[in-house]
């Protein structure tokens, strides 16, 4: 690791120095300039299909024009209420265990390890989880609560790592006052630690949903169907979602879609402004009352 | 700073006695309940993984699988199943990617923490984050869309789903994580390293090439392996532009189906299940799983390196 410093070779020229601030300049513009060409190619393609029946009405597979979202709103706003009530509480007990319940312990190493790797494994693989497990060895089928369990092992390492820091910047000298003043482990954790933490759990479990509310591959594997006509009417119905929607829109055959796809997308991404804005206020808000 | 909740509210569970100790054994139990959670999660993927692949290689040998440049699982009179063509794409499309990646996000880096004032910083390092935001099911609109059409002015022999535009979109999307992994890397490089370099009589330059790379270099290593895994394991954008037809070779410009976006194909038709279509996915999800982890482990192996010899 540690590699002698070479300070025989040739030493970069002025100009060898000045060309390189520009390359660095050049490595962050290009990713940025890419972001800008499809925000801005999205927004033209897709602005004019924005109405109120657009978010409200059926797909079509014949018309584009006529052609909506609203099945697609409610199966994504029925998925992020289910993954959020399975996610948040097991995440949020998880993080819980590790920071306040066994610290160093030899089984929070194995947890940790567990997290860890599965923070990195591939979003389809999730799917494939939920495909055997949920839809087939416990026969829930192609329905609305199996995609939502998939979602949640899904964002699950993300809660409980996010929640984990938020917990951490809570000072040990609280959690000693309240356990010196007779609390028990648990009356610290509930009444002293997660109050303050609480703010910096919930940034860290909105961005976790917005997560989810963006995946495709997933729900593609789990079966939420290309075309359905209505919003699920329970846990075990048939659903589409948002990039569901979009993914069906971009790969039809009829160019006249691709404009309802690039109107998806804005929805998409609004919807994740608003959520993002969100976290990123309640962080400002916690940190400058900590400051 | 609000004061905790402790000095209004009374302690309302019980402390002393049987009951507490109850209480107190159950709520750790939950707790750790939910914290077993990760390790079911963990266990759950290679048992289904394991389990569904079973009867795939109890037809195909592991020799025919990793061996044949063959893929028609599910067409024609003579079957045939070579994962080759889907790796051939997987690698290419991936190794694309990197080579837009590693340089520009390293740069974006090395930019971010040497270089740019603190107000242009706070600019750039949140839209690096919104990049890093986008759904990858945009990208593959905006592949298919916008960089293909483009790319085919410049590039003759472009087919309209290729390994090309596919690869050097899921590089964009990938700069992010680069860049940001990168950067703590570069910023645990201790200040003294700098002010000694600069005490030599170089420029920033010198000191980056010669110091503060070289000792960041297992962290960016590990950032690096971590893109390579997740350019592997990524979907959307491949399933949408590259072309979806499982052929092998190594011509970016001609379209091909990687194992992520083989898996989506099958899955948007009806496969039943038990199906040999179901049982592919299954073993070509376990193939990907296998390359990823050893991946990630690499990438943890090496993150581990660098907060070891942060410390020392």
């Amino acid at each position: 690791m540690r590699r002698p410093i070479d300070l025989t070779s040739a030493r970069p020229g002025v100009f060898a120095e000045k060309a390189f601030v520009w390359l660095c300049r050049l490595g962050a513009a290009i990713p940025l300039t890419m972001l800008a060409w499809l925000l801005y190619r999205v927004a033209a393609a897709g602005v004019h299909r924005l109405s109120w029946s657009f978010l409200t009405d059926p797909p079509s597979q014949l018309d584009a024009s006529t052609a909506g979202l609203g099945p697609a709103l409610l199966g994504t706003l029925w998925l992020i209420v289910l993954t959020a009530t399975i996610a948040l509480p097991i995440g949020i007990g998880a993080a819980i265990y590790l920071e306040e319940y066994s610290r160093r312990s030899k089984l929070a190493g194995v947890l940790e390890l567990a997290i860890a790797n599965l923070a990195g494994v591939p979003s389809i693989v999730y799917g494939m989880l939920g495909l055997g497990l949920f839809v087939h060895a416990l026969a829930m089928g192609e329905t609305v609560i199996a995609g939502a369990l998939t979602l949640a092992l899904l964002i699950l390492p993300i809660i409980i790592t996010s929640a984990r820091e938020a917990l951490r910047t809570v000072k040990d000298g609280l959690r000693e006052a309240a356990l010196g003043l007779g609390a028990t482990r648990w009356q610290c954790t509930r009444q002293v630690v997660l109050p303050m933490a609480l703010p910096g759990i919930l940034t860290g479990a909105i961005l976790a949903i917005a997560r989810a509310i963006g995946e495709t591959a997933p729900l593609v594997v789990v079966g939420a169907v290309a075309f359905i006509l209505y919003g699920p009417d329970g846990v075990d119905a048939k659903y589409t979602a948002l990039p569901m929607q979009i993914f069906q829109w971009t790969s039809n055959p009829k160019r006249a879609f691709l404009d309802n796809a690039a109107a998806g997308i804005l929805v998409l991404m609004a919807t994740l402004l608003v959520i993002n804005g969100v976290a990123i206020w309640l962080r400002n808000r916690y940190q400058s009352r900590r400051s | 700073m609000t004061a905790p909740a402790v000095g209004r509210t009374a302690l309302h569970t019980p402390t002393r006695g049987r009951a507490a100790r109850w209480y107190e054994r159950l709520i750790e139990l939950g707790l750790a309940g939910c914290g077993m959670t990760s390790i079911l999660v963990t266990i759950g993927i290679v048992v289904i993984l394991a389990h569904e692949s079973k009867d795939f290689f109890a037809q195909v040998s592991l020799g025919e699988f990793l061996g044949s440049t063959k893929w028609t699982p599910i067409i024609g009179d003579h079957r045939s199943y070579g994962v080759w063509p889907l790796l051939s794409a997987t690698l290419t499309t991936a190794a694309i990617a990197l080579a837009v990646a590693i340089p520009l996000g390293l740069l974006a880096a090395i930019y971010l923490s040497e270089y740019a004032a603190p107000r242009t910083r706070k600019i750039i390092k949140p839209a690096l984050e919104l990049l890093a935001g986008v759904p990858t099911i945009v990208f593959g609109y905006f592949a298919i869309t916008t960089l293909t059409p483009a790319l085919r002015d410049y590039i003759p022999g472009l087919a309209g789903g290729n390994l090309l535009s596919a690869g050097l979109m899921m590089g964009i999307m990938i700069v992010p994580l680069v860049a940001s992994l990168s950067e703590d890397a570069i910023y645990a490089v201790p200040q003294s390293l700098r002010e000694a370099a600069a005490g030599l009589g170089g420029g920033p330059f010198e000191a980056i090439r010669k110091v503060i790379v070289p000792s960041a270099w297992s962290g960016i290593a590990a950032a690096i392996t971590l893109a390579a895994s997740r350019a592997i394991g990524e979907t959307m954008i491949v399933a949408i532009a590259a072309g979806n037809e499982a052929r092998f070779g190594f011509d970016p410009r001609q379209p091909g189906q990687t194992a992520t976006a083989y898996i989506v194909d099958i899955s948007k038709g009806e496969t039943p299940h038990g199906s040999v279509a179901y049982q592919t996915i299954f073993a070509v999800a376990a193939m990907l799983f296998v390359m990823t982890l050893i991946m990630n482990v690499i990438s943890h192996r090496l993150s581990r390196r660098l907060r070891a010899a942060a410390r020392a």
